[in-house]
């Protein structure tokens, strides 16, 4: 019932945002916000494992980027729409998922990270070798000048990432209230006394990284067509990694409102830092900001925006 | 005589080349209170870890409640009625004190029946356990906010409320005051006479003393004394374990 209502509000709010941005007719909007909103997904799926279970993943950028070259891959295949690929990316990802955390859910705290970060450097080295998706020199997607109903492309882009968004804070949200949400918790706070209390710690460790996982690759699937060009430089981008733990940290970890939070702020700042002419217009910056909220956050909000203000959603939903 | 509830069969373990276990046998019967001593070092806690899956033994057998748990994970264990508490207190410190009660009772109790728990009989439950242990008033609260006797009580309802057919003490008392360990004693006889089966880790002797109807002694990972406490403390080998020669 509790997840019917908020799926409703969150689809009613998403229909809002995009009916007001159709409305103020300006391109950019789009294209920019269509950053924002990947964001919100990756910074989402990330807090499922980070956040909720505790185990700090490194690789974002290696699930975000198989997505998108699954896309790659199956768009030279045939012309499948966005959906189906972000389908089929998403149980690419899911796999890879289950399969990272077989391999690497006994290390625990920083050992995982490790391997996280591992995972992500094996992945860009297939891809980097792998010439059917273009290797290191690229691939080109080739996107319809528009598409039927909305006309524009971008407006249809961001159309999907914002369904994204919805099912991925959605997910997040049930998770919380749920008898998974509990066991996440008992293993974040403490996995010997969770298992002795009956959680089975291993699979819910493996549940959590295949949703994670699939959510990071479901929201690479459009990137090719958003970017026209991808090659292994940009599609495993260190910015997905840092921001994807950056936004929830900042934003606060406990709770979906968190990432989503931390990732409109962190994400509208970088769009806005990257065409405006501070600091000299050097793009580059955005890394730069990252690393100093970051800072300032860790140091003065260990709970984030959301412990600051004192909201205590994960509370509130479950009494 | 019906099988023992928790039968121990030549069940060792080393940590390299150090022996922590040897050959350590023991029958638990139904409803028995059990005092285990040992100096520290003795292997008291690893037993305990091998009883309840934490650590595999590399000799031997457990058997509990007529089933061979070799191989079962600690979850599984507890699903099938063994319960521990930690000898340091370990909750869940991002939930309440009630939501701390609330993992067994969906992942252990949930589990069983094979269905959704209802809210309103998890709160219940919540409330009834912790009217139990005497933290009722304290069940909205984090558990950073309880005094160090109400954490031993804390992880004693955690346990109990995967209802255990075993609960495992380790080490409930240390460092609490006399009358806090009197509190915890009454506390655990309350659960035995619900027909709990209950084996006490505990240093403090009077406790101890007062409390088992039989007493078990490991010294350096070997049981040298089993039986009724009064003899097994005047047992010649006991008093140079813990006196000296």
């Amino acid at each position: 019932m509790r997840s019917r209502t908020f799926c409703f509000a969150a689809l009613m709010i998403a229909g809002l945002l995009f009916e007001s941005l159709r409305f103020l007719d300006n391109e950019y909007l789009f294209f920019a916000g269509y950053v924002v909103l990947q964001y919100v997904v990756l910074a989402t799926a990330w807090n499922i494992l980070g956040g909720y279970t505790g185990y700090v993943n490194f690789g974002t950028a290696a699930f975000f980027a198989l997505g998108a070259y699954t896309s790659v891959a199956l768009g030279k295949l045939a012309t499948p729409p966005i959906p189906v690929l972000m389908l089929a990316a998403g149980a690419i990802s899911a796999v890879v998922g289950l399969g990272m955390g077989y391999l690497t859910l006994r290390l625990r705290g920083v050992y995982f990270s490790i391997a996280t970060l591992a995972l992500a450097v094996v992945v860009q080295t297939f891809i980097t070798n792998w010439d059917f998706v273009g290797g290191s020199r690229g691939a080109y997607t080739v996107r319809p000048a528009s598409v039927p109903l909305l006309g524009s492309y971008v407006q249809y882009l961001f159309l999907i990432m914002l369904v994204l968004s919805v099912i991925a804070l959605a997910l997040a949200h049930a998770i919380e209230g749920s008898r998974l949400g509990y066991g996440f918790a008992a293993i974040r706070d403490d996995e010997a006394a969770a298992e002795a209390s009956g959680v089975p710690t291993l699979r819910l460790k493996l549940v959590a990284t295949t949703l994670s996982g699939a959510l990071m690759g479901m929201a690479g699937a459009p990137l090719p067509y958003y970017v026209t060009y991808l090659d292994p430089a940009s599609g495993f981008n260190l910015a997905y990694a840092v921001n994807s733990i950056a936004m929830p940290l900042i934003g606060g970890m406990t709770s979906w409102i968190g990432p989503l939070v931390g990732a409109l702020l962190l994400g509208s700042v970088q769009q806005v830092a990257t065409v405006s002419n501070w600091f000299g217009g050097h793009p580059e910056i955005n890394l730069l900001i990252v690393g100093a909220l970051l800072m300032l956050f860790v140091t003065t909000a260990p709970n984030g925006i959301v412990g600051l203000l004192g909201i205590q959603a994960r509370r509130s939903a479950r009494r | 005589m019906t099988a023992p509830l928790l039968e121990v069969e030549d069940v060792s373990k080393r940590f390299g080349g150090f022996t922590a276990l040897d050959t350590i046998n023991l029958e638990v019967a139904a409803g028995a209170r059990l005092g285990l001593i040992g100096p520290n070092g003795s292997g008291k806690s690893t037993l305990v870890n091998c009883l309840c899956g934490t650590l595999r033994n590399d000799t031997g057998r457990v058997r509990f409640d007529g089933a061979l748990m070799d191989g079962l994970s600690a979850h599984e264990r507890t699903r099938l009625g063994m319960a521990r508490s930690f000898q340091l207190p370990r909750p869940f410190t991002s939930l309440t004190v009630a939501e701390n009660l609330r993992i067994p009772l969906l992942y252990t109790v949930g589990v069983r029946r094979g269905r959704h728990v209802p809210r309103a009989e998890l709160v219940a439950r919540e409330a009834e356990l912790l009217g139990l242990v005497g933290l009722a008033d304290k069940a909205s609260r984090p558990p950073r906010d309880l005094s160090q006797v109400e954490m031993r009580k804390l992880e004693l309802a955690r346990a109990m409320a995967a209802e255990p057919k075993l609960l495992i003490a380790d080490e409930a008392m240390a460092g609490l005051s006399n009358a806090e360990v009197d509190d915890i004693l009454a506390l655990l006889r309350r659960l035995n006479e619900t027909g709990i089966t209950i084996i006490l880790i505990e240093h403090i002797m009077r406790a101890v003393m007062s409390f088992s109807d039989r007493l078990v002694v490991l010294v350096a990972g070997r049981k040298i004394a089993d039986g009724l406490p009064d003899e097994v403390v005047r047992n010649p080998e006991v008093e140079r374990a813990y006196l000296g020669e």
